[in-house]
């Protein structure tokens, strides 16, 4: 079973809408959207939700007020001043390490389950697809991350399936190294800007530092054409292919406000694009 | 005055907002807060005079101490410390610097290194004061440089924070008391979903806020719809325009090209500033 992961160093740059319509080409593919703070995979694939899992994240300090003598040990040893002078928690501080139940001089503190979020297992009309949602302002993106590709995997094996899209989150840091680790290949979306080209060159840096093979789509490459020719440049020196290259085109956002993906709302170029994109990348990973 | 600018979703045009608005006031500061992804000198060009490495303290076991009991790894809510008969292996990628093994080491042998996880910067640009920081490659938790970042806050200038993507930790340790909150969304399904997300934090922060719409003419009029439905002020339309975006792709600030957005921006600032006094 091979793994593919979409992603982008920058957010906004045409992740999802990529990964939507690979989904429609794939046939035998497994779907998962690891993009757990803002999941949008499921606004195009409108998943019938099969299974409901809970997930817990850290844990969190629970303070029993009734207990406490007000000796402010807790409040001096949290090295994330999630409790404050008054002895309160501040849950968004907490990371759940058990300093303050440890310390405590009389058991005022007590370390509970904290509900971060959801994940599911759905069926999609282009396959099965594992994704979840984070609760507002909870940790632990990394875990949940984890959680998602898990239960792709399952769901592959099960199915006999022998591939997963993998949505992946922006940025470079825990989710997004959550999302890639162990990944066959991983297609980084970027745009001719400035910004993008910069968020390019670090994502890049963190596929190579975990030695994963790597592939460049520039999306809206007709918006700067000096830009484009400065990421192609940059890729040819570092030895890493651009599989694509799609026009800006307004069929993009018409398809995402009719909830489907660019492949299924019309034969335009960019669709056309996306395809020899597909093929491209279905020669890389031989399948 | 702390305004931070965030989004649930990335690339909907944060950085723009941030810099732009920052550009157009007086005694300001911007603090870009996206350090696994800071754009926002790519548009200010600031000289960087000074340089901050940022480091975690990552437990160091004295093995001449250690009798390999295991209640520092038993302990460790992250598994960052594994103990195996004759050894005890760190994984300094995985620690929060909670201290807890410390704590627990009945035999004392728990000392400390500092690791470095990243750097702040600091400089100028066109009297703008400007920090910004980076998240090294393959390192994990941003907070860290994020919390160094915000000590660097003025509170004597106005204060403008660039938050990263997302609704979780990072943005969480941005927002977090700032006086208010401009949420920057697109006019399209993923712009409206991913905007309710972000509406969901500022509430469960109790931070005052207000959405600014970019690319306006993209999508649909969901997002207007949302908005009025849930009494939420639409502070500004930022027009899809095909020269905003392509001075957007070379970096440069629309406000130095098309200087009535200033004093747009600057009345935007005022009606805030107002809003946050009531």
């Amino acid at each position: 079973m091979k793994q593919l992961t979409v992603i982008s160093g920058k957010g906004g740059t045409g992740k999802t809408s990529i990964t939507a319509a690979f989904a429609s080409l794939a046939g035998n593919a497994v779907l998962a959207d690891c993009d757990v703070d803002a999941a949008d995979l499921h606004l195009i694939l409108k998943p019938d939700v099969k299974k409901t899992m809970g997930f817990h994240g850290l844990n969190i300090a629970h303070i029993d007020k009734d207990r406490c003598i007000d000796c402010k040990k807790c409040y001096e040893s949290c090295k994330f001043d999630a409790i404050d002078k008054e002895i309160n928690l501040i849950k968004e501080s907490c990371e759940g390490c058990g300093v303050c139940e440890y310390i405590c001089p009389v058991d005022a503190i007590t370390m509970k389950e904290r509900d971060s979020g959801f994940a599911y297992i759905s069926e999609t009309r282009f396959g099965p697809m594992s994704h979840a949602m984070l609760k507002t302002a909870e940790e632990a993106s990394g875990k949940l991350v984890t959680v998602v590709r898990n239960n792709a995997k399952t769901l592959a094996e099960e199915q006999g399936k022998d591939l997963i899209i993998i949505d992946g989150p922006p940025g470079i840091g825990c989710p997004v190294i959550s999302a890639i680790t162990g990944v066959d290949l991983v297609l980084v979306v970027t745009e001719p800007t400035l910004s993008a080209i910069h968020d390019l060159e670090r994502i890049l840096g963190v596929a190579n530092h975990f030695g994963i093979p790597s592939v460049v789509c520039i999306n809206k490459y007709d918006i700067n054409v000096d830009n484009t020719e400065k990421i192609e440049q940059y890729c040819k020196s570092n030895g890493i292919e651009v599989v694509g290259k799609l026009p800006y085109d307004t069929v993009v956002t018409d398809a995402m406000i009719r909830e489907k993906s660019v492949i299924e709302y019309s034969d335009s170029d960019v669709a056309n694009k996306i395809i020899d994109m597909w093929n491209e990348i279905q020669g890389r990973l031989h399948i | 005055m702390i305004i931070s600018v965030a989004s649930g979703k990335g690339g909907t045009g944060k950085t723009t907002i941030a810099t732009n608005l920052a550009l157009s006031l007086e005694k300001a500061q911007l603090i870009d807060c996206d350090v696994e992804e800071p754009n926002a000198n790519i548009f200010l060009n600031a000289k960087i005079n000074e340089r901050e490495d940022i480091s975690v303290s990552i437990p160091e076991i004295d093995k001449t101490k250690c009798n390999f009991c295991g209640k520092c790894s038993d302990f460790c809510a992250y598994n960052a410390l594994a103990v195996v008969p004759s050894d005890v292996l760190v994984f300094p990628e995985l620690c929060h610097s909670c201290g807890g093994c410390e704590l627990v080491c009945p035999l004392d042998a728990v000392g400390w290194h500092e690791r470095i996880v990243g750097r702040i910067e600091h400089g100028v640009a066109d009297g703008l004061d400007f920090y910004h920081g980076l998240l090294n490659i393959g390192e994990i938790q941003a907070i860290p440089v994020i919390k160094a970042l915000k000590r660097k806050v003025d509170g004597d200038k106005n204060v403008i924070l660039d938050a990263p993507p997302g609704t979780s930790c990072p943005v969480i340790e941005t927002v977090g008391s700032s006086d208010y909150c401009i949420l920057v969304t697109e006019p399209t399904p993923f712009g409206l979903h991913d905007l309710k997300l972000a509406v969901d934090v500022v509430r469960h922060l109790h931070i005052p806020f207000g959405v600014i719409i970019n690319r306006d003419g993209v999508g649909d009029k969901k997002v207007e719809l949302y908005c009025q439905n849930e009494k939420i002020p639409i502070l500004m339309k930022i027009p899809h325009s095909e020269k905003i975006a392509h001075l957007y792709s070379k970096g440069i600030p629309f406000v130095n090209e098309l200087p009535d957005w200033r004093s747009r921006f600057q009345n935007l600032f005022s009606r805030i500033q107002s809003e946050v006094k009531a």
